[in-house]
Protein backbone atom coordinates (compact mmCIF):
# COMPACT_ATOMS: atom_id res chain seq x y z
CA UNK A 1 0.00 0.00 0.00
CA UNK A 2 1.26 3.14 -1.23
CA UNK A 3 2.03 6.15 2.20
CA UNK A 4 -0.98 7.88 2.75
CA UNK A 5 -0.17 11.73 1.10
CA UNK A 6 -0.38 14.42 3.76
CA UNK A 7 -3.46 16.47 4.12
CA UNK A 8 -2.49 19.46 2.70
CA UNK A 9 0.50 19.63 0.25
CA UNK A 10 2.28 22.97 0.45
CA UNK A 11 2.75 24.75 -3.15
CA UNK A 12 4.24 28.21 -3.21
CA UNK A 13 0.61 29.59 -3.92
CA UNK A 14 -0.77 31.79 -1.00
CA UNK A 15 -3.52 32.59 -0.02
CA UNK A 16 -4.40 28.79 1.45
CA UNK A 17 -5.18 30.18 5.12
CA UNK A 18 -7.62 32.90 3.53
CA UNK A 19 -9.35 30.70 0.88
CA UNK A 20 -9.77 27.71 3.47
CA UNK A 21 -11.23 29.66 5.67
CA UNK A 22 -13.57 31.70 3.61
CA UNK A 23 -14.72 28.31 1.92
CA UNK A 24 -15.21 25.93 5.76
CA UNK A 25 -16.88 29.01 7.30
CA UNK A 26 -19.18 29.75 4.87
CA UNK A 27 -20.00 25.89 3.40
CA UNK A 28 -20.62 25.09 7.81
CA UNK A 29 -22.93 28.46 8.12
CA UNK A 30 -24.98 27.96 4.83
CA UNK A 31 -24.95 23.99 4.57
CA UNK A 32 -23.04 21.85 6.89
CA UNK A 33 -24.99 23.38 10.38
CA UNK A 34 -28.27 24.13 9.03
CA UNK A 35 -28.21 20.18 7.47
CA UNK A 36 -26.83 18.95 10.81
CA UNK A 37 -29.42 20.74 12.69
CA UNK A 38 -32.38 18.92 10.42
CA UNK A 39 -30.60 15.53 11.46
CA UNK A 40 -29.81 16.25 14.89
CA UNK A 41 -33.94 16.58 15.23
CA UNK A 42 -34.63 13.69 13.33
CA UNK A 43 -32.08 11.83 15.73
CA UNK A 44 -33.32 13.47 18.74
CA UNK A 45 -36.74 11.21 17.93
CA UNK A 46 -34.97 8.41 16.16
CA UNK A 47 -36.21 5.83 13.00
CA UNK A 48 -38.96 4.89 15.01
CA UNK A 49 -40.26 8.62 15.42
CA UNK A 50 -39.21 9.16 11.55
CA UNK A 51 -41.15 6.31 10.79
CA UNK A 52 -44.28 7.02 13.01
CA UNK A 53 -44.69 10.26 10.98
CA UNK A 54 -43.84 9.04 7.58
CA UNK A 55 -45.98 5.86 7.78
CA UNK A 56 -49.68 8.27 7.88
CA UNK A 57 -51.93 8.24 5.01
CA UNK A 58 -51.29 11.88 4.20
CA UNK A 59 -47.83 11.55 4.65
CA UNK A 60 -47.19 8.56 2.44
CA UNK A 61 -49.61 9.69 -0.39
CA UNK A 62 -47.65 13.03 -0.44
CA UNK A 63 -44.49 11.16 -1.42
CA UNK A 64 -46.10 8.56 -3.66
CA UNK A 65 -47.16 11.64 -5.28
CA UNK A 66 -44.44 13.73 -5.12
CA UNK A 67 -42.26 10.82 -6.45
CA UNK A 68 -44.73 9.52 -9.29
CA UNK A 69 -45.16 12.61 -11.16
CA UNK A 70 -41.30 14.36 -10.57
CA UNK A 71 -40.57 9.91 -12.33
CA UNK A 72 -43.29 11.07 -15.45
CA UNK A 73 -42.19 14.48 -15.65
CA UNK A 74 -38.32 13.65 -16.08
CA UNK A 75 -40.02 10.75 -18.43
CA UNK A 76 -41.33 13.33 -20.35
CA UNK A 77 -38.38 15.77 -20.39
CA UNK A 78 -36.19 12.51 -21.31
CA UNK A 79 -37.48 11.94 -24.55
CA UNK A 80 -38.61 15.78 -25.37
CA UNK A 81 -35.13 16.66 -24.38
CA UNK A 82 -33.09 14.45 -26.83
CA UNK A 83 -35.22 15.44 -29.49
CA UNK A 84 -34.52 19.18 -28.82
CA UNK A 85 -31.14 19.04 -28.59
CA UNK A 86 -30.58 16.69 -31.86
CA UNK A 87 -33.07 19.25 -33.44
CA UNK A 88 -30.95 22.10 -32.00
CA UNK A 89 -27.79 20.56 -32.85
CA UNK A 90 -28.50 19.59 -36.48
CA UNK A 91 -30.73 21.32 -37.95
CA UNK A 92 -31.21 25.15 -39.40
CA UNK A 93 -34.42 27.10 -39.39
CA UNK A 94 -35.61 30.42 -38.51
CA UNK A 95 -35.65 31.36 -35.01
CA UNK A 96 -33.04 28.73 -33.99
CA UNK A 97 -31.06 30.62 -31.97
CA UNK A 98 -34.21 32.41 -30.17
CA UNK A 99 -35.21 28.91 -29.22
CA UNK A 100 -31.96 28.15 -28.07
CA UNK A 101 -32.04 30.70 -25.83
CA UNK A 102 -35.69 29.71 -24.65
CA UNK A 103 -35.02 26.21 -23.62
CA UNK A 104 -33.13 27.91 -20.04
CA UNK A 105 -36.40 29.92 -19.33
CA UNK A 106 -37.72 27.80 -16.95
CA UNK A 107 -34.15 28.15 -14.75
CA UNK A 108 -34.52 31.77 -15.25
CA UNK A 109 -37.94 32.60 -14.57
CA UNK A 110 -38.82 32.63 -10.97
CA UNK A 111 -41.10 29.49 -9.79
CA UNK A 112 -43.95 31.45 -8.67
CA UNK A 113 -44.02 33.74 -11.75
CA UNK A 114 -44.02 29.89 -13.80
CA UNK A 115 -46.99 28.65 -11.05
CA UNK A 116 -49.49 31.63 -11.19
CA UNK A 117 -48.30 31.73 -15.13
CA UNK A 118 -49.36 27.81 -16.18
CA UNK A 119 -52.55 28.34 -13.57
CA UNK A 120 -53.45 31.09 -15.61
CA UNK A 121 -53.54 29.45 -18.78
CA UNK A 122 -54.71 26.21 -17.98
CA UNK A 123 -57.12 26.93 -15.34
CA UNK A 124 -60.59 25.87 -16.60
CA UNK A 125 -61.50 29.40 -17.67
CA UNK A 126 -58.10 30.25 -19.35
CA UNK A 127 -56.61 29.83 -22.63
CA UNK A 128 -55.65 26.53 -23.08
CA UNK A 129 -57.61 25.12 -19.73
CA UNK A 130 -61.00 25.69 -21.55
CA UNK A 131 -60.02 24.45 -24.75
CA UNK A 132 -58.73 21.37 -22.63
CA UNK A 133 -62.16 21.51 -21.23
CA UNK A 134 -64.35 20.97 -24.16
CA UNK A 135 -63.09 17.45 -24.32
CA UNK A 136 -63.79 16.97 -20.69
CA UNK A 137 -59.89 17.58 -19.53
CA UNK A 138 -59.36 19.19 -16.54
CA UNK A 139 -55.58 20.19 -16.20
CA UNK A 140 -55.00 22.78 -13.59
CA UNK A 141 -56.07 21.91 -9.98
CA UNK A 142 -55.48 17.99 -10.79
CA UNK A 143 -52.20 15.85 -10.69
CA UNK A 144 -52.27 16.40 -14.68
CA UNK A 145 -51.57 20.30 -13.51
CA UNK A 146 -48.63 19.30 -10.88
CA UNK A 147 -47.39 17.22 -13.63
CA UNK A 148 -47.36 20.04 -16.53
CA UNK A 149 -45.45 22.23 -13.62
CA UNK A 150 -42.88 19.62 -13.16
CA UNK A 151 -42.12 19.29 -16.61
CA UNK A 152 -41.87 23.08 -17.08
CA UNK A 153 -39.32 23.31 -14.43
CA UNK A 154 -37.39 20.42 -15.72
CA UNK A 155 -37.17 21.19 -19.09
CA UNK A 156 -34.05 22.27 -19.68
CA UNK A 157 -31.93 19.71 -18.05
CA UNK A 158 -31.67 16.92 -20.58
CA UNK A 159 -31.57 19.49 -23.44
CA UNK A 160 -28.42 20.95 -21.82
CA UNK A 161 -26.85 17.49 -20.74
CA UNK A 162 -26.87 16.20 -24.09
CA UNK A 163 -26.13 19.10 -26.25
CA UNK A 164 -22.77 18.83 -26.24
CA UNK A 165 -22.67 14.80 -26.81
CA UNK A 166 -24.12 15.60 -30.08
CA UNK A 167 -21.68 18.20 -30.88
CA UNK A 168 -18.95 15.68 -30.11
CA UNK A 169 -20.18 13.08 -32.55
CA UNK A 170 -17.73 12.08 -35.43
CA UNK A 171 -19.41 12.30 -38.46
CA UNK A 172 -17.43 9.01 -39.27
CA UNK A 173 -19.45 7.24 -37.07
CA UNK A 174 -22.64 7.97 -38.83
CA UNK A 175 -20.88 7.41 -42.25
CA UNK A 176 -19.40 3.82 -41.17
CA UNK A 177 -23.21 3.12 -40.11
CA UNK A 178 -24.45 4.33 -43.55
CA UNK A 179 -21.68 2.36 -45.25
CA UNK A 180 -22.51 -0.88 -44.31
CA UNK A 181 -25.82 -0.59 -45.17
CA UNK A 182 -28.25 0.52 -41.90
CA UNK A 183 -30.95 2.62 -42.66
CA UNK A 184 -31.04 6.27 -41.34
CA UNK A 185 -33.27 4.65 -38.41
CA UNK A 186 -31.49 1.72 -37.68
CA UNK A 187 -28.48 4.35 -37.28
CA UNK A 188 -30.84 6.37 -35.36
CA UNK A 189 -31.34 3.47 -33.07
CA UNK A 190 -28.22 1.49 -32.51
CA UNK A 191 -25.37 3.88 -33.18
CA UNK A 192 -26.96 7.45 -31.90
CA UNK A 193 -29.15 6.66 -29.15
CA UNK A 194 -26.64 4.38 -27.00
CA UNK A 195 -23.91 7.15 -27.74
CA UNK A 196 -26.13 9.78 -25.94
CA UNK A 197 -28.08 7.60 -23.40
CA UNK A 198 -25.62 7.86 -20.69
CA UNK A 199 -26.03 12.07 -20.61
CA UNK A 200 -29.71 11.47 -21.20
CA UNK A 201 -29.92 9.58 -18.29
CA UNK A 202 -27.63 12.34 -16.12
CA UNK A 203 -30.40 15.18 -17.49
CA UNK A 204 -33.46 12.78 -16.29
CA UNK A 205 -31.84 12.01 -13.28
CA UNK A 206 -31.11 16.26 -12.72
CA UNK A 207 -34.77 16.76 -14.09
CA UNK A 208 -36.25 14.39 -11.58
CA UNK A 209 -33.91 15.75 -8.02
CA UNK A 210 -35.38 18.96 -9.12
CA UNK A 211 -39.53 18.42 -9.86
CA UNK A 212 -39.30 16.05 -6.41
CA UNK A 213 -38.02 18.97 -4.50
CA UNK A 214 -40.40 21.59 -6.41
CA UNK A 215 -42.90 23.87 -4.36
CA UNK A 216 -43.00 27.27 -6.16
CA UNK A 217 -44.39 26.32 -9.37
CA UNK A 218 -46.62 23.50 -8.16
CA UNK A 219 -48.65 25.04 -5.46
CA UNK A 220 -50.33 27.43 -7.36
CA UNK A 221 -51.51 24.44 -9.99
CA UNK A 222 -52.39 21.61 -7.89
CA UNK A 223 -55.36 22.88 -5.84
CA UNK A 224 -53.69 21.16 -2.75
CA UNK A 225 -56.12 18.53 -1.79
CA UNK A 226 -54.86 16.42 1.04
CA UNK A 227 -54.67 12.40 -0.21
CA UNK A 228 -55.28 13.73 -4.04
CA UNK A 229 -52.72 16.54 -5.11
CA UNK A 230 -50.74 17.52 -1.81
CA UNK A 231 -47.21 17.58 -2.76
CA UNK A 232 -44.38 16.23 -0.27
CA UNK A 233 -42.64 19.71 0.40
CA UNK A 234 -45.82 21.38 0.62
CA UNK A 235 -47.11 19.14 3.64
CA UNK A 236 -43.72 20.05 5.38
CA UNK A 237 -44.56 23.87 5.29
CA UNK A 238 -47.99 23.09 6.40
CA UNK A 239 -46.65 21.10 9.60
CA UNK A 240 -44.25 24.06 9.97
CA UNK A 241 -47.25 26.57 9.99
CA UNK A 242 -48.76 24.35 12.59
CA UNK A 243 -45.45 24.60 14.49
CA UNK A 244 -45.28 21.25 14.11
CA UNK A 245 -41.27 20.92 13.73
CA UNK A 246 -41.25 17.49 14.60
CA UNK A 247 -43.23 16.07 11.92
CA UNK A 248 -41.79 18.53 9.26
CA UNK A 249 -38.34 17.44 10.30
CA UNK A 250 -39.22 13.83 9.87
CA UNK A 251 -40.84 14.50 6.39
CA UNK A 252 -37.91 16.50 5.65
CA UNK A 253 -35.30 13.83 6.57
CA UNK A 254 -37.38 11.15 4.12
CA UNK A 255 -36.99 13.73 1.63
CA UNK A 256 -33.49 14.51 2.19
CA UNK A 257 -32.44 10.64 2.14
CA UNK A 258 -33.88 9.80 -1.33
CA UNK A 259 -32.04 13.01 -2.55
CA UNK A 260 -28.91 11.72 -1.16
CA UNK A 261 -29.99 8.87 -3.21
CA UNK A 262 -30.45 10.75 -6.50
CA UNK A 263 -27.15 12.62 -5.85
CA UNK A 264 -25.33 9.31 -5.68
CA UNK A 265 -27.17 7.72 -8.72
CA UNK A 266 -25.95 10.97 -11.09
CA UNK A 267 -22.59 9.83 -9.76
CA UNK A 268 -22.65 6.69 -10.55
CA UNK A 269 -24.19 7.39 -13.79
CA UNK A 270 -21.64 9.81 -14.54
CA UNK A 271 -18.84 7.63 -13.53
CA UNK A 272 -20.12 4.66 -15.62
CA UNK A 273 -21.15 7.04 -18.60
CA UNK A 274 -17.33 7.94 -18.71
CA UNK A 275 -15.98 4.66 -18.46
CA UNK A 276 -18.42 3.16 -21.31
CA UNK A 277 -17.74 6.09 -24.10
CA UNK A 278 -14.80 8.55 -22.62
CA UNK A 279 -16.64 11.45 -22.19
CA UNK A 280 -19.92 12.78 -20.38
CA UNK B 1 -20.89 18.30 -40.12
CA UNK B 2 -23.51 16.74 -41.99
CA UNK B 3 -24.72 20.14 -43.48
CA UNK B 4 -21.39 21.24 -44.39
CA UNK B 5 -21.16 17.86 -46.62
CA UNK B 6 -24.56 17.98 -47.98
CA UNK B 7 -23.95 21.84 -49.10
CA UNK B 8 -20.37 20.22 -51.22
CA UNK B 9 -22.35 17.11 -52.44
CA UNK B 10 -25.44 19.91 -53.95
CA UNK B 11 -22.43 21.64 -55.45
CA UNK B 12 -20.36 19.11 -57.32
CA UNK B 13 -23.51 17.73 -58.76
CA UNK B 14 -25.89 20.86 -59.48
CA UNK B 15 -27.99 19.42 -62.05
CA UNK B 16 -28.75 16.53 -61.21
CA UNK B 17 -31.58 15.38 -58.17
CA UNK B 18 -30.63 16.12 -54.84
CA UNK B 19 -30.41 12.58 -53.04
CA UNK B 20 -30.98 12.59 -49.34
CA UNK B 21 -27.34 12.16 -47.83
CA UNK B 22 -26.56 8.90 -45.90
CA UNK B 23 -26.30 10.58 -42.55
CA UNK B 24 -29.28 13.16 -42.54
CA UNK B 25 -32.58 12.10 -41.66
CA UNK B 26 -35.72 12.30 -44.51
CA UNK B 27 -37.25 15.69 -45.24
CA UNK B 28 -40.43 14.54 -43.85
CA UNK B 29 -38.48 12.98 -40.51
CA UNK B 30 -36.80 16.12 -39.95
CA UNK B 31 -40.00 18.56 -40.63
CA UNK B 32 -41.66 16.36 -38.15
CA UNK B 33 -38.90 16.61 -35.54
CA UNK B 34 -38.56 20.53 -35.70
CA UNK B 35 -42.19 21.08 -35.47
CA UNK B 36 -42.33 19.34 -32.01
CA UNK B 37 -39.73 20.54 -30.98
CA UNK B 38 -40.35 24.17 -31.64
CA UNK B 39 -44.00 23.43 -31.16
CA UNK B 40 -43.47 21.59 -27.52
CA UNK B 41 -41.52 24.20 -26.35
CA UNK B 42 -43.67 27.39 -27.38
CA UNK B 43 -46.65 25.73 -25.78
CA UNK B 44 -44.40 24.72 -22.50
CA UNK B 45 -42.31 28.05 -21.77
CA UNK B 46 -43.66 30.42 -24.40
CA UNK B 47 -47.54 30.62 -23.90
CA UNK B 48 -46.98 31.08 -20.24
CA UNK B 49 -44.09 33.97 -20.61
CA UNK B 50 -47.19 35.30 -22.83
CA UNK B 51 -49.81 34.65 -20.22
CA UNK B 52 -47.99 36.64 -17.86
CA UNK B 53 -47.77 40.02 -19.94
CA UNK B 54 -51.07 39.64 -21.29
CA UNK B 55 -52.32 38.78 -17.52
CA UNK B 56 -50.99 41.74 -15.86
CA UNK B 57 -51.97 44.39 -18.84
CA UNK B 58 -55.30 42.98 -19.03
CA UNK B 59 -56.73 46.46 -17.80
CA UNK B 60 -53.91 48.26 -19.48
CA UNK B 61 -50.69 49.40 -18.96
CA UNK B 62 -51.46 52.21 -15.92
CA UNK B 63 -53.22 49.87 -13.90
CA UNK B 64 -50.18 47.42 -14.09
CA UNK B 65 -47.98 50.34 -13.50
CA UNK B 66 -50.18 51.66 -10.46
CA UNK B 67 -50.34 48.24 -8.69
CA UNK B 68 -46.36 48.36 -8.42
CA UNK B 69 -46.63 51.48 -6.51
CA UNK B 70 -48.52 50.01 -3.80
CA UNK B 71 -46.67 50.35 -0.34
CA UNK B 72 -46.45 46.30 -0.27
CA UNK B 73 -45.38 46.09 -3.83
CA UNK B 74 -42.63 49.08 -2.77
CA UNK B 75 -41.56 47.12 -0.13
CA UNK B 76 -41.42 44.05 -1.95
CA UNK B 77 -39.09 45.18 -4.65
CA UNK B 78 -36.81 47.12 -1.78
CA UNK B 79 -36.60 43.61 0.06
CA UNK B 80 -35.65 41.64 -3.00
CA UNK B 81 -33.11 44.66 -3.51
CA UNK B 82 -31.28 44.51 -0.54
CA UNK B 83 -31.18 40.32 -0.48
CA UNK B 84 -30.05 40.44 -3.73
CA UNK B 85 -27.29 42.69 -2.95
CA UNK B 86 -26.21 41.06 0.05
CA UNK B 87 -26.18 37.33 -1.07
CA UNK B 88 -24.95 37.77 -4.61
CA UNK B 89 -21.87 39.29 -2.96
CA UNK B 90 -21.75 36.65 -0.13
CA UNK B 91 -21.40 33.79 -2.84
CA UNK B 92 -19.54 35.58 -5.43
CA UNK B 93 -16.64 35.77 -2.59
CA UNK B 94 -17.65 32.44 -1.11
CA UNK B 95 -16.84 31.41 -5.18
CA UNK B 96 -13.72 32.57 -5.39
CA UNK B 97 -12.38 31.65 -2.19
CA UNK B 98 -13.93 27.95 -3.00
CA UNK B 99 -12.08 27.60 -6.22
CA UNK B 100 -8.85 29.05 -5.43
CA UNK B 101 -8.75 26.59 -2.73
CA UNK B 102 -9.47 23.81 -4.74
CA UNK B 103 -7.47 24.31 -7.74
CA UNK B 104 -4.54 25.85 -6.44
CA UNK B 105 -3.81 23.57 -3.81
CA UNK B 106 -4.01 19.56 -3.69
CA UNK B 107 -5.50 17.96 -0.68
CA UNK B 108 -7.23 14.66 0.80
CA UNK B 109 -10.92 14.89 0.55
CA UNK B 110 -11.16 17.34 -2.21
CA UNK B 111 -14.11 15.26 -4.12
CA UNK B 112 -16.39 15.07 -0.84
CA UNK B 113 -15.95 19.07 -0.64
CA UNK B 114 -17.19 19.34 -4.19
CA UNK B 115 -19.92 17.42 -3.19
CA UNK B 116 -20.76 19.29 -0.40
CA UNK B 117 -20.22 22.52 -2.64
CA UNK B 118 -23.38 20.96 -5.17
CA UNK B 119 -25.20 19.56 -2.37
CA UNK B 120 -27.39 22.38 -1.89
CA UNK B 121 -28.96 21.55 -5.64
CA UNK B 122 -30.21 18.26 -4.85
CA UNK B 123 -31.88 19.46 -1.77
CA UNK B 124 -35.66 20.87 -1.93
CA UNK B 125 -35.79 24.68 -1.25
CA UNK B 126 -38.36 23.96 0.95
CA UNK B 127 -36.04 21.52 3.32
CA UNK B 128 -33.76 24.14 2.84
CA UNK B 129 -35.51 26.78 5.06
CA UNK B 130 -36.86 23.96 7.11
CA UNK B 131 -33.40 23.54 7.87
CA UNK B 132 -32.37 27.15 8.71
CA UNK B 133 -35.56 27.48 10.68
CA UNK B 134 -34.83 24.21 12.20
CA UNK B 135 -31.34 25.67 13.69
CA UNK B 136 -31.70 29.33 13.92
CA UNK B 137 -35.54 29.38 14.71
CA UNK B 138 -37.02 30.83 18.16
CA UNK B 139 -37.10 27.03 19.51
CA UNK B 140 -33.81 26.27 19.28
CA UNK B 141 -30.92 27.11 21.84
CA UNK B 142 -28.49 29.31 19.37
CA UNK B 143 -32.25 31.08 17.93
CA UNK B 144 -33.42 31.64 21.64
CA UNK B 145 -30.31 33.12 22.15
CA UNK B 146 -30.40 35.18 19.33
CA UNK B 147 -33.87 36.46 19.69
CA UNK B 148 -33.08 37.39 23.23
CA UNK B 149 -29.48 39.75 21.91
CA UNK B 150 -31.51 41.22 19.56
CA UNK B 151 -30.95 39.78 16.60
CA UNK B 152 -33.30 37.39 15.35
CA UNK B 153 -32.84 35.16 11.87
CA UNK B 154 -36.23 33.12 10.97
CA UNK B 155 -38.60 35.39 10.01
CA UNK B 156 -36.60 38.37 9.62
CA UNK B 157 -33.85 39.42 7.43
CA UNK B 158 -30.88 37.48 7.76
CA UNK B 159 -32.89 34.07 7.41
CA UNK B 160 -33.94 35.03 3.73
CA UNK B 161 -30.19 36.37 2.88
CA UNK B 162 -29.29 32.87 4.47
CA UNK B 163 -31.95 30.62 2.59
CA UNK B 164 -31.37 33.07 -0.51
CA UNK B 165 -27.52 31.74 0.05
CA UNK B 166 -28.06 28.44 0.60
CA UNK B 167 -30.25 27.59 -2.55
CA UNK B 168 -28.12 29.75 -4.97
CA UNK B 169 -24.90 28.62 -3.01
CA UNK B 170 -22.88 26.17 -5.94
CA UNK B 171 -23.63 28.92 -8.86
CA UNK B 172 -19.91 30.82 -8.83
CA UNK B 173 -18.27 28.38 -7.40
CA UNK B 174 -18.89 25.57 -9.55
CA UNK B 175 -18.58 28.12 -12.69
CA UNK B 176 -15.11 28.99 -11.83
CA UNK B 177 -13.67 25.53 -10.87
CA UNK B 178 -13.61 23.83 -14.21
CA UNK B 179 -12.19 27.16 -15.67
CA UNK B 180 -9.42 27.50 -13.05
CA UNK B 181 -8.79 23.80 -13.40
CA UNK B 182 -7.98 23.96 -16.92
CA UNK B 183 -5.82 27.53 -16.42
CA UNK B 184 -3.61 25.90 -14.15
CA UNK B 185 -1.03 27.25 -12.02
CA UNK B 186 1.50 27.92 -14.14
CA UNK B 187 0.60 31.20 -14.65
CA UNK B 188 0.17 32.35 -11.09
CA UNK B 189 3.60 30.64 -10.07
CA UNK B 190 5.49 32.71 -12.87
CA UNK B 191 4.00 35.67 -11.62
CA UNK B 192 4.73 34.96 -7.78
CA UNK B 193 8.48 33.54 -8.85
CA UNK B 194 8.97 37.91 -10.32
CA UNK B 195 7.65 38.95 -6.78
CA UNK B 196 4.52 39.56 -7.25
CA UNK B 197 2.19 39.71 -3.94
CA UNK B 198 -0.23 37.33 -3.40
CA UNK B 199 -2.84 39.65 -4.22
CA UNK B 200 -1.45 40.98 -6.98
CA UNK B 201 -1.18 37.88 -8.18
CA UNK B 202 -5.06 37.31 -8.23
CA UNK B 203 -5.77 40.96 -9.24
CA UNK B 204 -3.31 41.28 -12.74
CA UNK B 205 -2.96 37.30 -13.13
CA UNK B 206 -5.93 35.26 -12.14
CA UNK B 207 -9.24 37.59 -12.22
CA UNK B 208 -8.63 38.56 -15.91
CA UNK B 209 -8.51 34.92 -17.06
CA UNK B 210 -11.81 33.85 -14.86
CA UNK B 211 -13.83 37.31 -15.21
CA UNK B 212 -16.04 36.14 -17.56
CA UNK B 213 -17.27 33.02 -16.08
CA UNK B 214 -17.25 34.95 -12.76
CA UNK B 215 -19.77 37.43 -14.39
CA UNK B 216 -21.74 34.29 -16.01
CA UNK B 217 -21.33 32.69 -12.54
CA UNK B 218 -23.02 36.14 -10.58
CA UNK B 219 -25.50 36.61 -13.50
CA UNK B 220 -26.99 32.99 -12.99
CA UNK B 221 -26.21 33.62 -8.94
CA UNK B 222 -28.65 36.69 -9.40
CA UNK B 223 -31.70 35.64 -11.75
CA UNK B 224 -32.37 32.53 -8.85
CA UNK B 225 -31.80 34.79 -5.87
CA UNK B 226 -34.50 37.56 -6.78
CA UNK B 227 -36.79 34.56 -7.31
CA UNK B 228 -36.41 32.16 -4.87
CA UNK B 229 -39.90 31.44 -3.49
CA UNK B 230 -40.41 28.28 -1.46
CA UNK B 231 -36.74 28.24 1.07
CA UNK B 232 -38.12 32.10 1.60
CA UNK B 233 -41.55 31.47 2.00
CA UNK B 234 -40.85 29.18 4.94
CA UNK B 235 -37.89 31.00 6.85
CA UNK B 236 -39.38 34.48 5.95
CA UNK B 237 -43.18 33.99 8.04
CA UNK B 238 -44.20 36.09 5.12
CA UNK B 239 -44.29 39.45 7.04
CA UNK B 240 -46.21 42.22 4.86
CA UNK B 241 -43.99 45.23 4.42
CA UNK B 242 -41.27 43.39 6.24
CA UNK B 243 -40.38 40.11 4.87
CA UNK B 244 -42.36 39.48 2.09
CA UNK B 245 -40.08 39.63 -1.04
CA UNK B 246 -41.42 40.52 -3.90
CA UNK B 247 -42.11 36.23 -5.43
CA UNK B 248 -44.23 36.06 -1.79
CA UNK B 249 -45.93 39.04 -2.51
CA UNK B 250 -46.68 37.41 -6.05
CA UNK B 251 -48.48 34.40 -4.00
CA UNK B 252 -50.06 36.77 -1.34
CA UNK B 253 -51.53 39.38 -4.19
CA UNK B 254 -52.70 36.01 -5.91
CA UNK B 255 -54.28 34.88 -3.13
CA UNK B 256 -56.01 37.92 -2.48
CA UNK B 257 -57.21 38.04 -5.84
CA UNK B 258 -55.67 41.10 -6.90
CA UNK B 259 -54.58 39.40 -10.61
CA UNK B 260 -53.34 42.61 -11.73
CA UNK B 261 -50.80 43.22 -9.19
CA UNK B 262 -50.15 39.79 -8.86
CA UNK B 263 -49.23 39.46 -12.45
CA UNK B 264 -47.54 43.23 -12.88
CA UNK B 265 -45.04 42.04 -10.27
CA UNK B 266 -44.40 38.34 -11.78
CA UNK B 267 -44.17 40.77 -15.58
CA UNK B 268 -41.44 42.74 -13.42
CA UNK B 269 -39.28 39.37 -12.04
CA UNK B 270 -40.12 37.70 -16.06
CA UNK B 271 -38.39 41.40 -17.74
CA UNK B 272 -35.22 40.72 -15.41
CA UNK B 273 -35.39 36.59 -16.12
CA UNK B 274 -35.66 37.65 -19.78
CA UNK B 275 -32.43 40.22 -19.54
CA UNK B 276 -30.57 37.40 -17.78
CA UNK B 277 -31.09 35.45 -20.85
CA UNK B 278 -30.10 37.45 -22.84
CA UNK B 279 -26.99 38.60 -21.18
CA UNK B 280 -26.36 34.79 -20.63
CA UNK B 281 -26.72 34.49 -24.91
CA UNK B 282 -24.46 37.06 -25.17
CA UNK B 283 -21.58 36.01 -22.74
CA UNK B 284 -22.48 32.25 -24.38
CA UNK B 285 -21.39 33.39 -27.71
CA UNK B 286 -18.41 35.96 -27.28
CA UNK B 287 -16.88 34.20 -24.23
CA UNK B 288 -17.71 30.67 -25.10
CA UNK B 289 -13.85 29.55 -24.91
CA UNK B 290 -13.53 31.26 -21.45
CA UNK B 291 -16.65 29.14 -20.13
CA UNK B 292 -15.40 25.93 -19.54
CA UNK B 293 -19.10 24.78 -18.20
CA UNK B 294 -21.61 26.74 -20.44
CA UNK B 295 -23.49 23.84 -21.39
CA UNK B 296 -23.40 22.18 -17.92
CA UNK B 297 -25.97 22.08 -15.58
Amino acid sequence: MATRAPLIQRTAIPGLGLSAGITLFMLSLVVILPIGALLAKGASFGAAGIWEVVNRPRTWAALWLSFRLSFLAALFNLVFGVILAWVLVRYRFPGKRIIDAAVDLPFALPTAVAGIALTALYAPNGVLGSLAGEIGWKIAYTQWGIWLALVFVGLPFVTRTVQPVIEEIESEVEEASATLGASRAHTMRHVILPMLMPAALTGFALSLARAVGEYGSVIFIAGNIPLRTEIAPLLIVIQLEEYNYNAAAAIGIAMLVISFAMLLAINLIQIWSRRRIGHV
Amino acid sequence: MSDAALNLHRTAHPGKRRFRSATEESAPARIALILIAVGGLLLLVGAPLVAVFAEALVRGWGAAVQSLQSRDAQAAIRLTLLITAIAVPMNAIFGIAAAWFITKFDFRGKAFLITLIDLPFSVSPVVAGLCIVLLFGANSAMGAWLVANGFPIVFAVPGIVLATVFVTFPFVARELIPVMIEQGRSEEEAALTLGASGWRVFRTVTLPNIRWALLYGTLLCTARAMGEFGAVAVVSGKIRGQTATMPITIEMFYNEYLSVAAFSMAALLTGFALLTLMLKTVLELRHADQLAATRRH
